[in-house]
């Protein structure tokens, strides 16, 4: 590592100066040094990767010295942004702020400029928790009684046929100035659109072609850019820009009403009950709950009568609430011929049961702004290509679509084109205008009322909301949604505008997961911003050919010339062509500079609890065995370096390596002041002892396999590991079966047996800080230390987790672990391959940096927070997930766009330095519904189970209940609010943005997980355990474990597809996911339920012998077996369909999980029924109890 | 003009309540650099831990020398301040030495937040309560 240098590592300021203007000299140098950026692609980054680029390149240097050649294309005045010079001018002098104490960072250089003034954080306060009714008046008082008129503008837009329609009185105007008017929200009553937002017709469009506009055009226009995102949406009004809803359906989805935004808002009506769902099949609604046969029956609905009282009959067969809205207006008429492609039978069905919402939102709905018309992800589905054939040539206006929704599916068959018949147009005005509720849904600002949604599941996956930039970077590739992710896809651009949506303001990151393709480059110089230390991304603007402004603190920074040479062509020409322009998600190979010592080995350390309680598990034999075995795998070089130690009441420690033959264990008995019995050997290289560390592996668990001594110096051991990890860092992994009970951090048992179900839960803080003392020691000596608790007892999880929470490492738990138990130690195994093999990153740091005006609040997951933006991460896994609280602390009203970029610098297995960059760009809202119907719910949902957890630790459990039930009371008034529907008592409907339809489903769902519910007899380390998943988990997991999911098995084979280009002719079942209702279970059929960890099958009573003896090779529900942990692979095209659905349900988690078949009349079956998170349980509300409950509390 | 005890209470209570105002000073400078990133939190509460019992004995000192000097005003003035000590040292993180603060919760920016301005409405208590000490000895003196 001869190109390690410390020194420069430490200084600061040096940093800066190499990057970045460069005086004569070191022009000169980088000219001889050749930057020429090697670009790979690696899916794991761990590949092996030649050294640091070395001078050898220097025979290139003529080639870079005169590209410098300017593009004509960077001279675009119209891409530059307002000229920020304030801004320039103020970040330069912070960051001319001496280098203080930066030693500890990796990551050369903090900004002082990013770091939020102080004295503002105080007012921010994003979290939901506290019941605001100062805010409430504020929203009274604030909240613009925005309902957005669409009529006018569907009138334009339609031209033709709206002005027919009554409600189009205005249109005339409103033609005149232009169809993109209808982003503007104006109060119902105005007429005329001059919403706050809009920007004049004239404007916008002149704003279209960017190279037209003189740069000035945005700087005399403030407002402007906020209302561009939605602006952008509107060519798709205009048939020349592709159709946005009538994309064809390229995805999987289905029938399904709600999914993406995107795909529903079309179809639906505004008021968006997710009646899709829940018309679809007609049968899944019966209380049988048939299979999901949705599609398929949708045709059969679209084909009623016209007439909306029928349809609303058929459609409801089983709803129970639907009761006084009889829609029957519903628009047969606007239906016709309008329907364009989208309108795919499944979808079609939707559009009937919408009547009802309708009916009664339909005033209230209008809100212009996100256009839906997103990725057309869900529409796919076997009836729809019917009715596409029909209309195949519908033109796309998006406005078109919208407004018939509702009307098709019946207007599909039965009527003809005509939509506009007497009927529907009185039933239209009646209504208040169809036009708003299609206007409603061209922009997304759909409604579902939640009392009537009795199927608001999605069947299948959603995209959060469509993250829609200003026209400058439309296209520009954001980071995509399984890494960063935003609880709300349009900042509120003030801190008043958050609180009233009263929503949590926070990022969801995953920084180091397991990409497919991951574009990394390896130069000498990294380009980043010489303020704030941005690395250059996707949304930075070109001033010109030679310089760049930094998109988070705005200074205009010199761009080298190496830069402009494109690695794919290999020649020179935009800068746009890098790769760091083309990805938002990217890694570069770290020059020396970015190293504060020599990249450090892989070392890894296992601690082996041997006391009585950890013989009698037999888990010993279990992980060394697997051990053993992965031993070729473990991610490291050839300096990779191994340990072990073992502990009951003393300390072991395996002595191998050089003049020893075999394994030597040292015991050293003084376990109050631990030491190290020998200088070396203790940790030892994998390469060179490979054979005495399987031998050792071997012996281990003879050696502890007679009985033992109950107790267990598991602080000893740590002190010991600490030690002798200190000097080179890494990873240790610890197995614990019992609680620590002598030596430093001896610990008490805690737990009261009988409290297990009571209210208020103790004992969740830890009982002494020793165990947090360590993990920060470790974390400063880049140590992490994982947990894997194989407990049969109580350990004080609460405590011990402290070890891993602060040192990034990871909790492993295993309840009641008995290695006799093939599925638990399969589940273990399972566990420690994906564990020991999966890609690691020592000694690192993630810094996350903010446009200005943001801030980051309160981090959440595992690590040591080493200052306000950075964070400590000794080890970093692909399975761990961040979540960061933000606060707006100035008005983001002048900017067009908000950044996050996420920095995680890190040393790969194989020893070299990497920095992997992720940046996310948000457009602003400044209106409440706006922001109200960008909300991602799964994201939010993923943020609030954090800060549950914090709040149960540092107030307590009812309180962090009450809170989360808070969260739907405080968004569903918000929203209330801003659509000025009624309160809550006096109409029996409870609407929701449909982004946020799901919100109170997931919220009863977590209320209901482990880690939050009470009545419910569970064990304090089980709690414990789900609250350390919540906390670092990733998104897509948490979101499985807190909302399971449920599949029907015994009518796979309808929803089979074959893959079509593919050779292999396994279809793949694509089930649609079913509510966790016991109303959904039906005595006649089989069904899956996956919450991540564990896969359950459970099988009725009356399920066909077919479909048995197919699937399980049993030929009757008597033989099957009870509490199976394993499904036979058969011959038959049942059980191919079942395999292949759990392969591919596997594929997308870290580690398969274990599978467990219960029969309908098994003892064990609680453990299906307690996953039935809609239904009551004792002490618990069911779902439409706990609708009931927020509506009541709505305001 | 005796020297009576009111007025030595007086006297070491400003000598004391000097060494106060630094002592609120060194913690306002101290999380103004955490939150600057000039420090590394560790390092800070190492350094700020063994200033908080001192100070709050320190404070301490000063009232029970005004209670034996039936000196009931300046008390009266500082008991609101030793409740909140006393509050704040009960419900402190689980730690094992003294001090309050805790490196892993001390950057979360409600603490942080909380912390600073505790220093500063300190600072500001001691300066005043430093003229009134002054304020009270110099009636004490004269009286005599």
């Amino acid at each position: 590592m001869s190109n390690v240098q410390p020194s420069s590592y430490n200084n600061t300021s040096g940093v800066p100066q190499t990057n970045v203007n460069p005086g004569l000299q070191y022009s000169s140098q980088f000219n001889a040094q050749s930057q020429q950026p090697i670009l790979k692609q690696d899916a794991n980054s761990n590949s092996p990767v030649p050294g640091f680029v070395s001078p050898t390149n220097q025979g290139q240097i003529t080639q870079f010295s005169q590209s410098a050649s300017s593009s004509p294309a960077f001279n675009h005045p119209g891409i530059i942004p307002q000229p920020l010079s304030g801004f320039n001018s103020s970040s330069i002098g912070l960051s001319i702020k001496p280098g203080l104490a930066t030693s500890n960072q990796n990551i050369s250089q903090n900004i002082p400029a990013s770091v939020p003034n102080s004295s503002s954080i105080n007012n921010s306060n994003s979290s939901p928790y506290h019941p605001k009714y100062q805010q409430q008046l504020q929203i009274n008082d604030n909240a613009p009684p925005l309902i957005p008129s669409s009529q006018f503008n569907q009138s334009i837009i339609n031209g033709p046929p709206l002005s027919s329609s009554p409600m189009s009185q205005p249109l005339p105007q409103q033609l005149t100035s232009s169809s993109y008017s209808p982003m503007t929200n104006r109060p119902v009553n105005s007429n005329i659109a001059s919403g706050p937002i809009n920007p004049t017709a004239s404007q916008y469009q002149s704003s279209f072609p960017p190279s037209s506009l003189p740069p000035g055009s945005f700087t005399s226009q403030p407002s402007m850019p906020y209302s561009r995102p939605p602006l952008t949406g509107h060519p798709r009004n205009s048939p020349l820009f592709g159709p946005p809803m009538n994309v064809p359906p390229t995805s999987s989805g289905q029938p399904m009403g709600l999914v993406g935004p995107p795909r529903p808002i079309g179809l639906n009506g505004p008021t968006g009950n997710m009646p899709g769902q829940s018309v679809g099949p007609p049968q899944s609604i019966g209380p049988v709950g048939g299979p999901p046969s949705g599609p398929t029956s949708l045709p059969h609905l679209s084909m009623k009568p016209p007439s909306g009282t029928h349809i609303l009959n058929q459609q409801y067969p089983g709803q129970q609430y639907n009761g006084p809205l009889g829609l029957g207006q519903t628009t047969p008429s606007s239906a016709g011929p309008m329907t364009s492609k989208t309108y795919s039978g499944p979808t079609s069905l939707q559009m009937g049961q919408q009547v009802q919402p309708q009916v009664q939102s339909l005033p209230q709905m209008g809100k212009s702004a996100n256009a839906s018309p997103g990725p057309p992800v869900g529409l796919t589905g076997p009836p729809r290509s019917n009715i596409q054939s029909r209309y195949p040539q519908m033109p796309p206006s998006g406005y078109t679509n919208h407004q018939q929704p509702q009307a098709q599916p019946q207007g599909v068959s039965k009527q003809p084109p005509s939509p506009y018949t007497p009927q529907g147009i009185t039933q239209q005005m009646g209504q208040l205008s169809v036009t708003k509720q299609g206007f409603d849904q061209l922009w997304g600002h759909q409604m579902v009322d939640l009392m009537q949604s009795r199927h608001i599941l999605p069947e299948y996956p959603e995209d959060p909301p469509e993250i829609r930039l200003g026209h400058q970077f439309a296209d520009a590739p954001n980071c995509s949604p399984e890494i960063f992710r935003c609880t709300i896809n349009r900042i509120p651009e003030t801190n008043s505008l958050l609180q009233k949506c009263r929503l949590p303001l926070g990022i969801l990151i995953h920084p180091f997961k397991d990409l497919d393709s991951l574009p990394v480059i390896q130069c000498t110089t990294i380009v980043r911003c010489r303020a704030c230390r941005t690395y250059i991304n996707p949304f930075v603007y070109f001033v010109d050919s030679k310089r760049w402004k930094c998109n988070l603190c705005y200074r205009v920074n010199d761009l080298p010339e190496e830069f402009q040479y494109d690695p794919v062509s290999k020649s020179y020409g935009e800068p746009t062509r890098r790769p760091e322009i083309k990805s938002a998600t990217i890694e570069f190979i770290a020059p020396g500079e970015y190293m504060l010592r020599p990249p450090q080995p892989a070392v890894y350390l296992f601690l082996f609890d041997v006391s009585q309680i950890a013989r009698d598990s037999g888990y010993l034999q279990v992980v060394c065995d697997t051990l053993k075995e992965k031993l070729e795998e473990l991610p490291g070089d050839a300096r990779t370096q191994v340990g072990f130690i073992c502990y009951d009441a003393h300390v072991h420690y395996y002595l191998m390596g050089e003049g020893l033959t075999r394994p030597k264990e040292m015991t050293v008995l003084d376990i109050d002041d631990v030491f190290l019995p020998s200088p070396e050997s203790l940790l030892v290289n994998l390469g060179e002892c490979r054979e005495m560390i399987k031998e050792l592996l071997t012996v281990l668990p003879k050696r502890y396999s007679t009985p033992g001594v109950p107790v267990s110096a598991l602080g000893a051991a740590l002190l010991a590991a600490y030690k002798l990890m200190a000097p080179t860092g890494g990873r240790i992994t610890v197995f614990q079966t019992c609680l620590p009970n002598i030596g430093p951090g001896a610990l008490q048992s805690r737990e009261d047996p009988n409290a297990r179900s009571s209210k208020e839960v103790a004992h969740l803080n830890p009982a002494s800080d020793f165990y947090k003392r360590l993990a920060l020691d470790c974390s400063g000596a880049q140590v992490a230390v994982d947990l894997f608790l194989l407990s049969s007892q109580y350990c004080d999880l609460a405590t011990l987790s402290g070890m891993s929470k602060f040192s990034a490492g990871t909790v492993y738990h295993i309840p009641l672990f008995r290695a006799a138990r093939n599925w638990q130690a399969e589940q273990l195994t399972r566990m420690l391959t994906r564990y020991l093999t999966r890609k690691i990153g020592f000694e690192a740091v993630m810094r996350v940096r903010c446009t200005r005006g943001i801030s980051i609040h309160t981090f959440h997951g595992n690590f040591f927070v080493r200052s306000t933006d950075l964070l400590s991460l000794p080890n970093v896994s692909p399975d761990a997930g961040f979540g960061m609280q933000l606060t707006i602390e100035e008005s983001l009203s002048d900017l067009q766009q908000v950044c996050f970029q996420a920095a995680l610098l890190y040393t790969s297995s194989k020893g070299e330095r990497r920095i992997r960059v992720h940046t996310l760009a948000l457009p602003i809202a400044s209106n409440l519904t706006e922001v109200l119907h960008a909300a991602d719910q799964q994201c939010i949902i993923g943020l609030l189970s954090k800060m549950a957890v914090d709040r149960c630790a540092s107030a307590s459990m009812s309180e962090a209940r009450e809170a989360l039930m808070n969260v739907a009371v405080d968004a569903l008034s918000a929203h209330r609010l801003s659509q000025n529907l009624p309160a809550g008592n006096v109409s029996s409907a409870l609407y929701a943005p449909a982004s946020l339809r799901l919100l109170p489903l997931y919220l009863l769902a977590l209320l209901k997980r482990k880690a939050f519910r009470t009545g419910t007899s569970t064990r304090l380390d089980e709690r414990v355990a789900d609250m350390c998943a919540l906390k670092s988990l990733p998104l897509s997991q948490l979101m499985r474990l807190v909302y399971p999911e449920l599949y029907a098995l015994h009518d796979l084979s309808e929803h089979a597809s074959r893959p079509e280009e593919d050779d292999d002719d396994e279809p793949t079942p694509e089930p649609p996911r079913l509510h966790l209702s016991a109303e959904r279970i039906s005595s006649n059929g089989a069904y899956l339920l996956d919450d991540g960890e564990t896969m359950i099958i459970y099988v009725c009573c009356n399920v066909s012998a077919a479909f048995l003896s197919e699937t399980f090779g049993v030929a009757a529900f008597s033989q099957l077996a009870d509490e199976a942990r394993s499904v036979p692979r058969l011959q038959t095209a049942g059980s191919r369909l079942l395999h292949a659905l759990l392969d591919r349900l596997n594929e997308e988690r870290p580690y398969p999980a274990g599978l467990l078949v219960l029969r309908d009349n098994s003892p064990s079956r609680q453990q299906f029924i307690e996953r039935l998170v809609d239904d009551r349980v004792e002490s618990a509300f069911s779902y439409y109890e706990f609708l009931q409950h927020v509506k009541n509390q709505v305001k | 003009m005796a020297f009576s005890f009111p007025a030595f209470s007086y006297i070491i209570a400003l000598i004391v309540d000097a060494f106060l105002i630094f002592f609120s000073i060194f913690h306002v400078i101290a999380f103004d650099e955490l939150k600057t990133d000039y420090k590394n939190p560790i390092d800070q509460c190492n350094s700020l831990n063994p200033l908080v019992l001192p100070e709050y004995l320190l404070h301490l000192f000063i009232n029970i020398l005004f209670l034996l000097s039936g000196e009931w005003f300046s008390l009266l003035v500082n008991v609101p301040l030793i409740l909140y000590h006393i509050h704040r040292y009960r419900t402190r993180p689980v730690m094992s030495g003294p001090g309050l603060y805790d490196p892993t919760s001390i950057m979360n920016a409600d603490v942080l937040t909380v912390c600073q301005r505790e220093g500063w409405i300190k600072l500001a208590f001691y300066l005043l309560s430093f003229f009134l000490y002054l304020y009270g000895m110099i009636v004490v003196l004269i009286a005599a």
